[in-house]
């Protein structure tokens, strides 16, 4: 589904991403760990194609087709999809055409999947004006469920949410990762940045990653990894990354 | 017109405007636009009909309080359909109400400038509007302010009042047959809305790309009363220049005041709101949204604190959506006393690049994505307006934004 080869970025001259190798096959859940300014969300965010996000070297291979140049809309028509952790506000356009948008059919599509997860009320609203946290990570998912990724990015998809909200939030990631399915008819594939880990109280991922100053610096089982992060805090991973560096 | 007002004209006649380019009025016909009276609307071809709707203008006295239609110096229609509402022409109103006189160029001077003196001087016609006393007038009142003929100057004056406790709807479009390429209008607009009154005044121009636009209006809010305006001009003009004065003389009087323009390439807008907050517990929001593709767009926006205890806020907000566009906001803030509570905000820019990404993530391409963001930039979204009226300008300002 996806490749990520030797993958450079930089941000206003600035190298955040140095060599980034990932593959994600059809159908698994992977997970990013690692502390805040590591790269995870750079990560994302050059996986859609934004402009600040100046790949300087690598490629990314998407469904086999080299993606690295492609514009964030063609991105998007060819199966990424990408919910924001802090998603801007647009003044003046309902949420409900935004799902409109994200589905590409009509209004009964988007009303009915805001009726799933009580989020009727907000279709009128403009998009992200005056919603709280938990607010909007819920219209990203519901955005991501109307336009029904191949693969699926999520930006730490509980910050902001509030227990009571945490359950749904959970729900609809099993949805759009097809969970409830057999892994082999699965065709969905995820890629999930969590600081909390709450996400795997909800699904099975199948393997974790953890960045580090802008590389991957090591692979494991999601849960171990978490363990091992609660317990003795990511310095153990950067020191870990210094002796395999030697 | 008693000839005390004419004597106070003929001094303001060579008068310029403070603001907007001057325009030579003497570059103008007075000639022609006799045009007859039409009961039914049935000299309108489908082209102008098609073109008129651009305005918010059906032509038709369905669902429609009253109606009033102006084509160059003559009205060719005017009815009421709905009881509690009283709409004349003001020639006939002027000669029918000697108390008429009592709101005639009260609000504004005649010598304020050229416009108003030559207005005052050489009057065509104009709407009188009045809400009856608690009459809740649900239906809007449609008038229209047509120039017809290529080349005239239209000069206009109009009154509104809202007796005490009434509700009154009115949209206003100003436009040119499509055919007409230069003219001038001027119009005098005076607004009384008495205790606990309320009004919605929405106008809509939709001029030629040759027109020179000079309105001059004043609103006068007593105890209670609420006076909202919506001001929408999309489409290409040479130059609109107003700067509306809204005073609250009654305690708890209200007005929002809302715009939102586009200035196209040769365009030149200097368009204001000034609100005096002249009693307790008055309240003012003016937002004012502009748009260039090109051409020059001036935004002004004054409060004035007369009063303790007045609240009042200003937004003026610009998108710059081509390479040479400008925009100038002017947001202006006097407190005359303590206690005032009045604030702005304004902001000139392009499209924030986050937004079109965000929209892009979605699959949108980039145009569709600026697209979309401009016309929600555009949207204006009022409280506690009637149903019928809300979609009469969501009608119009679709209609509008064809071809932007």
């Amino acid at each position: 589904m996806l490749q990520i080869e030797d993958l450079w970025v930089t941000i206003e001259d600035k190298e955040v991403l140095k060599g980034i190798n990932l593959k994600i096959q059809t159908g698994e859940t992977h997970i990013l760990f690692g502390k805040n300014g590591s790269g995870k969300s750079t990560l994302l965010m050059t996986l859609m194609g934004f402009a600040r996000y100046k790949v300087v070297q690598g490629r990314i291979l998407f469904k086999g087709t080299d993606i690295t140049q492609m514009p964030t809309y063609e991105r998007a028509r060819l199966g990424l999809g990408l919910a924001f952790q802090r998603p801007p506000t647009i003044r003046g356009v309902k949420t409900l055409d935004l799902l409109q948008v994200c589905s590409g059919k009509g209004r009964p599509a988007a009303e009915a999947l805001a009726f799933d997860y009580d989020f009727e009320n907000f279709l009128e609203r403009e998009i992200n004006y005056g919603f709280s946290g938990g607010e909007i990570k819920k219209s990203e998912l519901l955005q991501l469920l109307a336009q029904d990724p191949a693969l699926v990015l999520l930006d730490e998809p509980e910050s902001g949410v509030d227990l009571e909200n945490l359950q749904m939030v959970g729900e609809i990631i099993r949805r759009l990762l097809q969970k409830e399915r057999r892994r082999a008819d699965r065709d969905k594939s995820g890629l999930i940045i969590t600081h909390t880990g709450f996400i795997l109280n909800y699904l099975n991922a199948d393997k974790g990653h953890v960045m580090c100053d802008g590389q991957i610096a090591c692979h494991g089982i999601p849960r171990e990894i978490l363990e091992h992060i609660k317990e003795q805090g990511y310095e153990e991973c950067v020191r870990c990354l210094t002796i395999s560096k030697e | 017109m008693p000839d005390d007002l004419k004597g106070v004209a003929a001094r303001g006649r060579d008068k310029k405007a403070e603001a907007g380019q001057d325009v030579d009025l003497n570059q103008y016909s007075r000639q022609g636009g006799d045009w007859a009276y039409d009961e039914q609307y049935q000299g309108f071809d489908a082209a102008e009909r098609s073109h008129l709707l651009k305005a918010g203008i059906e032509l038709t006295d369905e669902e429609h309080a009253a109606t009033f239609f102006q084509a160059d110096r003559a009205v060719m229609h005017c009815k009421v359909s709905q009881p509690g509402v009283e709409v004349l022409p003001i020639t006939e109103a002027l000669a029918r109400y000697e108390w008429l006189t009592d709101y005639y160029w009260r609000l504004v001077a005649p010598d304020s400038d050229k416009y108003t003196a030559q207005t005052a001087l050489d009057l065509d016609n104009g709407y009188f509007i009045r809400a009856l006393p608690g009459a809740k007038i649900a239906y809007p009142v449609e008038t229209c302010l047509y120039i017809r003929t290529e080349g005239l100057a239209q000069h206009v004056h109009n009154i509104v009042i809202a007796e005490p406790e009434s509700e009154l709807n009115v949209i206003t479009g100003c436009t040119t047959h499509p055919g007409v390429k230069a003219g001038l209008h001027l119009g005098i607009s005076e607004f009384y809305v008495k205790a606990g009154a309320r009004v919605n005044f929405t106008m809509v121009h939709n001029w030629g790309s040759d027109i020179h636009v000079r309105p001059r209006s004043a609103i006068l809010v007593e105890e209670k009363g609420t006076f909202i305006s919506n001001y929408i001009l999309l489409k290409p003009v040479k130059s609109v220049q107003m700067d509306p004065l809204v005073r609250l003389t009654g305690t708890g009087a209200v007005t929002t005041l809302q715009s939102i323009v586009v200035a196209h390439p040769d365009t030149e807008l200097d368009l204001g709101s000034r609100v005096y907050l002249e009693a307790p517990q008055t309240r003012a929001e003016v937002i004012a949204r502009s748009v260039t593709t090109g051409g020059k767009s001036i935004s002004r926006g004054h409060l004035v604190g007369k009063f303790p205890d007045v609240k009042a806020h200003l937004e003026c907000q610009g998108l710059i959506l081509s390479e040479t566009g400008i925009i100038h906001a002017i947001p202006e803030l006097s407190g005359e006393v303590a206690g005032v509570e009045m604030s702005h905000e304004a902001a000139v820019g392009k499209i924030a690049q986050e937004e079109i990404e965000y929209l892009m993530a979605r699959g949108l391409d980039e145009d569709e994505a600026a697209s979309t963001i401009v016309r929600g930039f555009l949207s204006i979204k009022i409280e506690g307006l009637p149903l019928a009226l809300e979609e009469e300008i969501e009608r119009t300002i679709r209609e509008a934004r064809k071809g932007l």
